[in-house]
């Protein structure tokens, strides 16, 4: 009588594990441990790793490639992989564009796309929002108008992440200009080396530079690179931002945050000279954050179960985005104040992440927007 | 999610039958001004449909159901905000014979706890105690093969409608647990209504003489055995939290889509939607702690069951906290009055907040063993 998400898959977990430990290049391993910026090239390295193992893909079907493995299983995965040090696997492909293609794109952009997804030969990045189009992502204005077996795209993108990194990218564009603003959406693939895209650079308040603005003049697209249906890009547009959401929670990133979080309060003295970790105030906060992450853990379990369920996700990713972006942001401002007057030395980690993450609760749908969705979808408002 | 087996689905359905037809607010509210403040009827129905001796074990008459089952029964119980004494009798009595109790002891309970027959109270804090499990103060003396007993016992629930009380007293091996009749003489009980309208007892025990069987479990055991079934009568209460706080959820909405004002529906602010959101999002992480919490129940070593249960009562008691406050305050100047059953939701939930020790308290018996096991 154990509800069937908490049962553990000792064996699946040794797997991964001994894997993760052989696999993992040692230096690269250092280098996220310590909280350095990662470059491309730290990105791609383990992302080939897995690719050569099968498993670079988690949540897709077997038949574009993916291990297709239970909530559980894909849990103990990320969390696995992010305890050992490794990097995160980007988003933009694997959790993006890609069930985006597989579910609405050609059989012909399927075999295309894929597999260099897979194995990581293209980077993507994610052109949705625009200077005037942020939560009110359907009033976005680039525009894409048809010529012959090509479209023609004018506009900006921006906050694009790791657009300099990126070999394709994926956009709304505006394809019709009548009835509301979300029926004339499109949503077309770019090469981003096609003459007249220009990537610049956004410095970040970490001092970082992470995320871009991305400029389209006069920019030649083949049609075959619509997606779907002309003007119904809204639909795919949402169906992503559902699985982005889920992908959010990042349940095992936040427990190696808080295995340094305490690792940290252990060797920092506090006022009375006795380390951190003896002082009852800061202790609470630790606990709090402990059981904010037990809780976290299991929401993650029971709305992947729903989502294997239900083949789709719903509206309760919002619940995860939520609280998954909160307890980042709790986790690198406990840390950061973990070090008092420690914190202040710039450029430094620990105080990066916490200048950082104050984006995690912006990105990928505010979470005002967050609680307008579940408001609408969940209480019927 | 978690998806409990077809029959646990059927036995919750019937069981959501009977409350729904059987247990309207009205009724439940003269129920609460009777004397005992729980209907003799409505627990002879719960014996019937099979929801007291769905956790007994089966060699007594019972199902052997496990923290699942009580979850069940319990997350009912909180969307029925049902007065009878199912944590008192079934989850510590019942639960601390079954687990301390010799055969004979259980042979002559159980089966009758799981007929509705028979009451029963645990009563283990004292005046002096707060909610520390370890101060009894309350002693056990030999006299010739039985016991006298002599102390005073705070907060026993339902202990003035108790058959027998399972109290814990201090012999020479440490404290250890007895079974009382509550009639017997010397056994002083003051009854009081509590502000979620249950029924607590004070004790005064008197020089009360017990025979040499009254003795349930090993003498000088009493505090791992009461602790443990406070820790599954802690996820029970969790889990009955979780249905009062989704009815406060439905109702609040249900208000928030009538009530007008400015001539639109108050549901539609956004201030008091992004309230509703935050609501339903402190439920549901009530409702995942509390499944955590009773998964883990069956099995997990005792410093680990502590520490997840401690984990849940800290989540659920915050999120109680929210929901019935929030569900009051949305209600604006009727959330206020006893007429409606929002408020008497919200004084439940207030209720469970503390029982069994309060924020503070699990967020310190957690953070005790925050550093044990190393980083990895
Ligand atoms: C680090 C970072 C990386 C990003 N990466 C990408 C990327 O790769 N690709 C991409 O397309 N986009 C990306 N974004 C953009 C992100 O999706 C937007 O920033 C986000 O949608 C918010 O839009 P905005 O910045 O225009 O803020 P606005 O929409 O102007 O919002 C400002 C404030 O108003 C609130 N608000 C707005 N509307 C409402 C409402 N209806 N109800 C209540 N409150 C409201 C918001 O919550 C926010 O607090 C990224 C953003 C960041 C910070």
């Amino acid at each position: 009588m154990q509800p069937g998400f908490f049962v553990e898959d000792t064996a699946f977990r040794t797997n991964v594990r001994e894997f993760v430990r052989a696999t993992l290049p040692v230096d690269l391993r250092h280098k996220v441990l310590a909280g350095g910026r990662l470059e491309k090239e730290d990105y791609l390295s383990w992302h080939r790793i897995l690719f050569a193992q099968g498993w670079i893909a988690p949540n897709w079907p077997r038949v574009f490639g993916g291990c297709e493995w239970s909530p559980v299983q894909q849990h103990i995965f990320e969390e696995e992989c992010a305890l050992a040090g490794a990097p995160g696997i980007m988003p933009f492909g694997i959790r993006m564009v890609g069930p985006v293609i597989m579910k609405f794109g050609s059989a012909a952009q399927q075999q295309r796309f894929l597999p260099r997804i897979l194995s990581g030969e293209d980077w993507w990045c994610q052109g949705y929002s625009e200077p005037g189009a942020g939560s009110d992502l359907a009033s976005l204005r680039t525009r894409a108008e048809r010529r012959g077996d090509h479209y023609i795209v004018n506009g900006q993108k921006t906050w694009t992440t790791l657009a300099q990194f990126a070999d394709w990218i994926f956009c709304l564009v505006r394809t019709a200009t009548s009835g509301r603003p979300q029926e004339g959406i499109s949503f077309l693939l770019i090469d981003m080396r096609t003459k007249g895209v220009t990537v610049r650079p956004i410095i970040m308040l970490d001092g970082e530079h992470e995320i871009n603005e991305v400029w389209f003049e006069d920019v030649e697209v083949p049609a075959a690179n619509l997606v779907g249906e002309e003007n119904k890009g809204w639909t795919y547009a949402k169906y992503l931002l559902g699985h982005e959401r889920t992908g959010n929670a990042g349940v095992g990133q936040c427990k190696r945050w808080l295995a340094e979080l305490k690792a940290l309060a252990q060797h920092q003295p506090g006022n009375d000279g006795r380390p951190l970790a003896d002082d009852a105030r800061f202790r609470d906060r630790i606990a709090r954050l402990e059981i904010d992450l037990m809780t976290l853990e299991v929401m993650n379990l029971r709305v992947l179960a729903l989502e294997q369920e239900r083949h789709a996700p719903g509206p309760e990713a919002s619940m995860l985005k939520i609280m998954g972006s909160e307890l980042q942001q709790a986790l690198t401002e406990t840390t950061m104040q973990a070090l008092g007057h420690g914190a202040a030395p710039y450029p430094q980690p620990l105080t990066g992440r916490y200048l950082n993450f104050r984006k995690a609760t912006i990105y990928a749908g505010s979470n005002e927007i967050q609680r307008n969705i579940i408001a609408r979808h969940m209480l019927g408002f | 999610m978690y998806s409990f087996t077809g029959e646990q689905q059927q036995f919750r359905d019937s069981l959501q039958r009977l409350l729904r037809e059987d247990y309207p607010f009205d009724r439940r509210r003269g129920i609460a001004r009777s004397a005992s403040g729980w209907s003799v009827e409505t627990w002879r129905q719960l014996a019937e449909v099979g929801a007291l001796a769905l956790s007994l074990p089966e060699a007594h008459g019972g199902f052997g159901g496990g923290a699942m089952d009580t979850f069940l029964v319990m997350e009912e119980c909180g969307r029925a905000l049902l007065l009878e004494p199912y944590l008192s009798t079934i989850v510590l009595g019942a639960g601390t014979v079954a687990r301390a109790g010799n055969e004979a002891q259980r042979a002559a309970i159980l089966p009758a706890v799981g007929r509705g027959e028979r009451q029963l109270a645990l009563a283990h804090y004292e005046p002096g105690s707060r909610y520390a499990l370890d101060a009894i103060a309350c002693e056990a003396r030999r006299d010739g093969a039985g016991w006298v007993l002599s102390g005073a016992k705070s907060w026993a629930l339902n202990g003035a409608t108790a058959d027998q009380l399972i109290v814990s007293a201090r012999t020479a091996k440490g404290p250890s647990l007895f079974l009382v009749d509550r009639t017997a003489a010397g056994v002083g009980v003051r009854d009081y209504p509590m502000y979620d309208a249950r029924r607590a007892a004070d004790l005064q025990l008197d020089r009360v003489h017990v025979a040499p069987d009254a003795l349930l479990g090993e003498e000088g055991e009493a505090v791992p055995c009461v602790a443990a079934i406070i820790d599954t009568a802690i996820a029970a209460l969790c889990a009955e939290a979780v249905g009062a706080m989704a009815i406060l959820l439905e109702t609040t909405g249900q208000y928030l889509k009538t009530r007008k004002q400015f001539g639109t529906p108050i549901g539609s602010f956004q201030v008091l939607q992004h309230r509703m959101a935050d609501m339903l999002l402190e439920t549901e992480a009530a409702r995942s702690m509390a499944l955590l919490a009773a998964s883990r129940m069956a099995g997990a070593p005792p410093g680990e069951r502590s520490r997840i249960v401690s984990a849940a009562k800290v989540r659920v008691a915050e999120a109680a906290r929210h929901v019935g406050q929030q569900a009051v305050q949305l209600h604006g100047g009727v959330g206020v009055t006893d007429e409606l059953p929002v408020s008497h939701y919200f004084r439940r939930l207030t209720l469970i907040e503390m029982a069994f020790g309060d924020v503070d308290y699990h967020l310190g018996r957690f953070g005790r063993h925050l550093f044990d096991t190393q980083p990895q």
